[in-house]
């Protein structure tokens, strides 16, 4: 499941929608969700309210974060459970690695947690000799095709039942040509219903951590946080600093905001507030940094935190639905991934804020209100700066800043191309130049408005 | 310095000027036919409810709907006759083969359908999620309009573990198709007492 960049998002856009009957349908299926999130949210009357009570919450957990981080801690130490601080991936992954060993635990049932996968925690412990098998059914389908999540929400959604009727045949023995989804669930509901009674070890990650009362809460619609946790003897939860929310009635808020943005359903099926270990049950919790305490640093950026993934800026993005979530080459795809990525590593995701038409769809539809699409411009402004812009995007925009510097340029500039659109358009009609794919270039207009202006105002009386 | 000092370091740094909480006082339901309301909307999410006088009700309607051979459980005493009383003490594994489990809701939300249980009237916390159909019983008048209020009555909460359960487990993974049974119960039937 490595996550090796070969290519950029255009690059791997540009395969994915070669297949235009999957990219119809691809696109197609997530508008759907977006229909459906439009629905349930029509039918709360206080809905932008809410969209802004959460929003200033999440303001305010930022700009708090130290005190809450010390309160969620004391009481999580009060509730009995053991807590971690990881300063990076690699931390992260030691840590579960030293409380999986200390209980000579080498099989663990994991429920979803981007941020793990976002630390490469599997193969860490595959490594080690410590086997991970992921129970959300779309992740486990992308785990048994080594592949990473295309959707925070939807793993697998870029895939066709028919493929993964391929894989169960594979993998889990079923016949070939099955295709049934109801038929394939239930293949995997028997498979891992096995795992989950024979691991001793579960992780989970977190959706919400509440600083008042130490809980925390997970959302599943298939049960499985809750079917790995309840059977384990050791229970992780890995959370990212921000997840922290101030008070358990803010959970009202969020809650209600979460499923109606992610897939328009009223709220998860299970929405479980972990708080003390079972009888017998070790719990632990791991804090991580990984860089969010950077992101916290940048003024233009540090809203991004704010974000409680629930992917409603993935399924409206027409540049997501399009090209795919695998494209963006990061484990948290789409519009929000491309304005958390370049925190991470600006050179390697330097080619994702370019990955959209700056729409603004997505901060319209985001239940915390992040300003998506305005920090997608500014970090284009930021990589340019820092030299990490793609080299034809920096030289056309060299070209465009020393064309612009005087009106003497611009002039020639100007009439220099609508001679060339009008007398040889094939000198830009052709593959060499990338605005062309796609694209026609327009006819030349047979003077510029300057031009045009001098001899108008000449003709007045 | 330990990870810890150096993560709380670098957060204080970085955090800018406090802004403060906002009044969420007006985020209030409407209380107006909230067994009505909570029966169309558990309809909606895949799940069955029945609107009954008593218990003796219930155990009627169990009777007739789910399989009695197969091994059912309980946390109720009104329901020992017939069916087996949860034990909090033995291992959780050993319910891996329950076919229905009938636990008892402190309230219901009227805007989503969930019930709101903690581990005291789940049994073992593993109950409503292993079993293979579960059945909860509520009280008409404990349903609450929306989760603001299910907040104000849960309160700090003295419990280990509380979860919302909002109708049969399900997964829409494999190209959108919903598909009710994913990991947890297959069905979720709600008897709402009058």
């Amino acid at each position: 499941m490595s996550q090796t960049k070969t290519k950029d998002h255009a690059a791997l856009a540009g395969a994915f929608i070669k297949d235009e009957e999957r990219v119809d349908w691809h696109d197609g299926a997530l508008w759907y969700i977006r229909e459906k999130r439009d629905i349930a949210a029509k039918q709360i009357p206080e809905w932008e309210q809410l969209r802004e009570a959460a929003s200033m919450i999440k303001s305010n957990v930022i700009s708090n974060l130290h005190e809450y981080l010390l309160q969620f801690e004391a009481n999580l130490k009060k509730n009995g459970v053991t807590v971690h601080w990881a300063d990076s991936a690699e931390e992260h992954n030691e840590i579960v690695y030293s409380i999986l060993k200390a209980k000579e635990i080498n099989q663990m049932v994991k429920s979803k947690s981007m941020l793990t996968e976002e630390c490469h925690l599997n193969e860490y412990l595959e490594e080690r000799g410590i086997e991970v098998i992921n129970s959300d059914l779309g992740e486990y389908i992308q785990q048994i095709d080594n592949e990473p999540p295309s959707h925070i929400v939807l793993p697998c959604i870029h895939k066709r039942k028919e493929e993964i009727g391929e894989l169960f045949h594979e993998h889990l023995g079923t016949e070939k040509g099955l295709s049934d989804p109801t038929l394939l669930t239930r293949v995997a509901r028997k498979h891992l219903r096995n795992i989950f009674l024979t691991r001793r070890g579960a992780l989970t990650g977190v959706n919400f951590a509440v600083a008042e009362t130490g809980e925390y809460v997970v959302c599943t619609n298939e049960g499985n946080a809750d079917m790995g946790a309840h059977l384990s003897e050791v229970q992780i939860a890995s959370m990212g600093l921000e997840k922290i929310i101030p008070q358990k009635k803010h959970l009202g808020i969020f809650l209600r905001l979460l499923a109606r943005s992610a897939t328009g359903q009223p709220i998860t099926i299970y929405s479980s507030h972990y708080k003390k270990p079972r009888k017998g049950q070790e719990m632990h919790l791991i804090l991580v940094d990984a860089g969010r305490t950077r992101q916290l640093g940048r003024k233009d950026f540090r809203d991004s935190l704010k974000c409680i993934k629930c992917g409603s800026c993935m399924n409206t993005c027409p540049v997501y639905r399009k090209s795919g979530g695998l494209s963006y080459h990061n484990t948290i795809s789409g519009p929000i991934g491309a304005i958390l990525a370049p925190n991470l590593d600006m050179k390697r995701h330097a080619d994702l804020p370019f990955a959209s038409t700056l729409c603004g769809s997505c901060s319209n539809v985001c239940p915390v209100k992040i300003n998506i699409h305005e920090q997608l411009y500014k970090w284009r402004q930021v990589i340019v700066k820092e030299g990490y812009a793609a080299n034809t995007k920096a030289l056309g925009m060299k070209t465009m800043a020393w064309t612009l510097s005087s009106p003497g340029k611009f002039t020639k500039a100007g009439r220099a191309g609508r001679w060339f659109l009008q007398n040889v358009p094939f000198v830009v009609n052709n593959k060499f130049n990338p605005w062309y794919k796609q694209r026609d270039m327009p006819e030349g207009p047979k003077e510029s408005f300057a031009e045009w202006f001098i001899k108008n105002e000449n003709k007045k009386p | 310095m330990t990870t810890r000092e150096k993560i709380l370091g670098a957060v204080l740094k970085n955090q800018p000027p406090a802004i403060a909480l906002p009044d969420t006082s007006m985020f209030k339901g409407d209380s107006i036919d909230l067994v009505q309301k909570y029966m169309d909307v558990f309809k909606k999410i895949g799940g069955s409810s029945f609107l009954v006088g008593d218990i003796a009700a219930v155990k009627i309607l169990i009777t007739e709907n789910f399989d009695t051979a197969k091994r059912i459980v309980t946390t109720l005493p009104e329901l020992s006759d017939n069916f087996e009383l949860i034990s909090d003490t033995v291992d959780p594994h050993s319910y891996e083969n329950i076919e229905l489990a009938i636990i008892k809701a402190h309230f219901s939300v009227a805007e989503n359908g969930a019930v709101w249980l903690t581990e005291e009237v789940m049994g073992q916390r593993i109950i409503p999620y292993i079993c293979q159909h579960l059945a909860v019983i509520v009280h008409a008048e404990s349903i609450v309009p929306t989760l603001h209020e299910a907040y104000e009555k849960i309160g700090p909460g003295d419990y280990g573990f509380g979860g919302f359960i909002g109708g049969p487990s399900k997964t829409a993974d494999i190209e959108q198709a919903l598909v009710l049974g994913a990991h947890g119960p297959l069905s979720m039937t709600v008897f709402i007492i009058k």
